[in-house]
């Protein structure tokens, strides 16, 4: 008769126990992100889609010297180099297949004149396989605006990395 | 009363309840979704309409547009008459159920239940059981492993949750010495009168083998998705599926219909009108359904039956007989 008490008082208390923390549950705040209307902050170090950095007055900073093309384990990067009419050096064509690059941010690491940075754009979805050749044009035009001078943004990368 | 009156008020009670219920079996789903959805910690349906409170109306407008698909194997009449058959008894309990009080308009007589039975509680457990049928008829006639294995799980449960189940309520009929629902109600006016409180056991008893009935969580093993696909529902699609669905809601409410009427006084209450009562009481029973869903995890075959057979049987008939010979006493 005792151990059958036990029982019964076992049960009652795992089952109101389970009961009483569904309960609880109920009144808590929903984690849903509403998510095209809402979005997650990203993390600082994220590695989005790319885009080219400028110098401040205006001229590219990338002098198509390949380190990035070498670097990149998928094989994702393509350029041809050229001399503008002062004698520089810049890439006539510089383009990242996004459906080989791996987004590990070995072009990134490699860039001597910080030129090429992995953004947080993600949402860059489409159906043709050609609209995924990202071409120069693209990835200077996704160059975010931002208050703080460029030296201070380097830095902080130079910290990540 | 006369004939013409008859008619005229039981064509009119049929028909308030059959739109009640059906648009009951609409919103529970919104209702389920949406409280299931808070004990998850997600918001649940929030798109269509305030609250969502419109997605079962565009849940049914894509059902209906649906492909209707029948295996080759199937055997025709009985996959198409299966749906059907599990639904209509679903909506039969209705019948018996009372929902207020006798009104009194244009000097007739109106009884709030559309048929009052002397063997109202009979009648109940009697249609109920025929759900079963659907459910089997459907696992058998779809032609598929699945389904058949649904639709045995589905009879064993029931056959075994049957018999406590009508046991559970004896307790009640025992002290009530009455089988008409409407009667049952009136002995419980007043709180305590409640049979909730004067067969406990019963009560307790009463839901699990209603959900067990019902073949709701923690009981769904004819529909167990991780086992079974989705059981005996495994190859229907279109209205016929939803038909099944609709079956199972409208079990869910007629349940939660009976165990009010039974157990917690039906539409007795102070205040409120009695129609009210009764819908918060039903409303409320739904919740406690969702409630265990989100709860408690699905029990394995032999552990159903264990506890059908060596748990519930015995303490129906223990309770039965304890209330027998106190009623003696």
């Amino acid at each position: 008769m005792e151990i059958m008490f036990d029982f019964v008082k076992t049960i009652f208390i795992a089952f109101a126990k389970g009961f009483y923390t569904t309960f609880k549950h109920l009144f808590k705040k929903p984690v849903t992100l509403q998510y095209p209307k809402e979005k997650q902050p990203m993390a600082p170090r994220y590695r989005g889609l790319h885009y080219l950095e400028k110098y401040d007055d205006g001229s590219e900073r990338c002098v198509c010297c390949g380190l990035c093309a070498a670097a990149c384990p998928a094989d994702a990067i393509y350029m041809e180099p050229a001399e503008n009419e002062k004698g520089e050096r810049y890439s006539r064509v510089y383009e990242i297949n996004l459906l080989r690059c791996i987004y590990c941010g070995f072009c990134e690491e490699a860039c001597p004149e910080e030129a090429i940075f992995l953004g947080h754009e993600y949402e860059f979805s489409n159906d043709s396989r050609e609209s995924f050749i990202y071409t120069k044009e693209q990835m200077l035009a996704n160059r975010p605006t931002r208050e703080k001078p460029f030296k201070q943004i380097i830095r902080k990368a130079r910290r990540i990395f | 009363m006369s004939t013409v009156a008859f008619l005229i008020a039981s064509a009119v009670k049929v028909t308030v309840m059959v739109t009640v219920v059906l648009m009951g079996v609409a919103w529970s789903t919104w209702l389920e979704r949406k409280l299931l959805g808070h004990f998850q910690h997600r918001i649940g349906p929030n798109m269509a309409g305030p609250y969502g409170l419109l997605q079962p109306i565009a849940d049914a407008v894509k059902l209906i547009f649906k492909e209707d698909i029948v295996p080759d194997k199937a055997e025709r009449i009985m996959y198409a008459l299966a749906p059907i058959i599990s639904f209509i008894p679903a909506l039969l309990t209705f019948a018996v159920i009372p929902v207020g009080r006798t009104l009194t308009i244009f000097d007739q007589q109106i009884e709030m239940v559309i048929s009052d039975l002397n063997i109202g509680i009979l009648f109940v457990f009697a249609v109920t059981s025929l759900g079963v049928y659907g459910i089997v008829l459907a696992g058998w006639s779809a032609g598929s492993k699945y389904s058949l294995l649904g639709g045995i799980r589905s009879s064993a449960q029931m056959i075994s949750y049957e018999i406590a189940y009508g046991l559970s309520i004896i307790g009640v009929i025992l002290l009530a010495n009455t089988l008409s629902m409407v009667e049952l109600v009136e002995q419980q006016n007043g709180l305590f009168n409640w049979f909730i409180f004067r067969q406990p056991l019963g009560f307790v008893l009463f839901v699990v083998c209603a959900v067990a009935e019902t073949n709701r969580s923690p009981f769904d093993l004819p529909e167990a998705e991780s086992e079974l696909v989705a059981g005996y529902l495994t190859e229907y699609s279109s209205m016929r599926y939803s038909l099944f669905f609709m079956a199972e809601y409208a079990n869910m409410i007629a349940v939660s219909s009976v165990a009010t009427t039974i157990f917690l006084g039906g539409w007795q209450g102070p205040f409120l009108p009695p129609v009210v009562w009764f819908g918060i009481k039903v409303f409320l029973f739904m919740c406690f359904y969702i409630w265990i869903r989100a709860t408690l995890p699905r029990l394995r075959y032999d552990m159903l039956m264990n506890f059908g057979w060596k748990v519930l049987f015995p303490l129906a008939l223990a309770n039965v007989m304890v209330t027998a010979f106190l009623q003696r006493l």
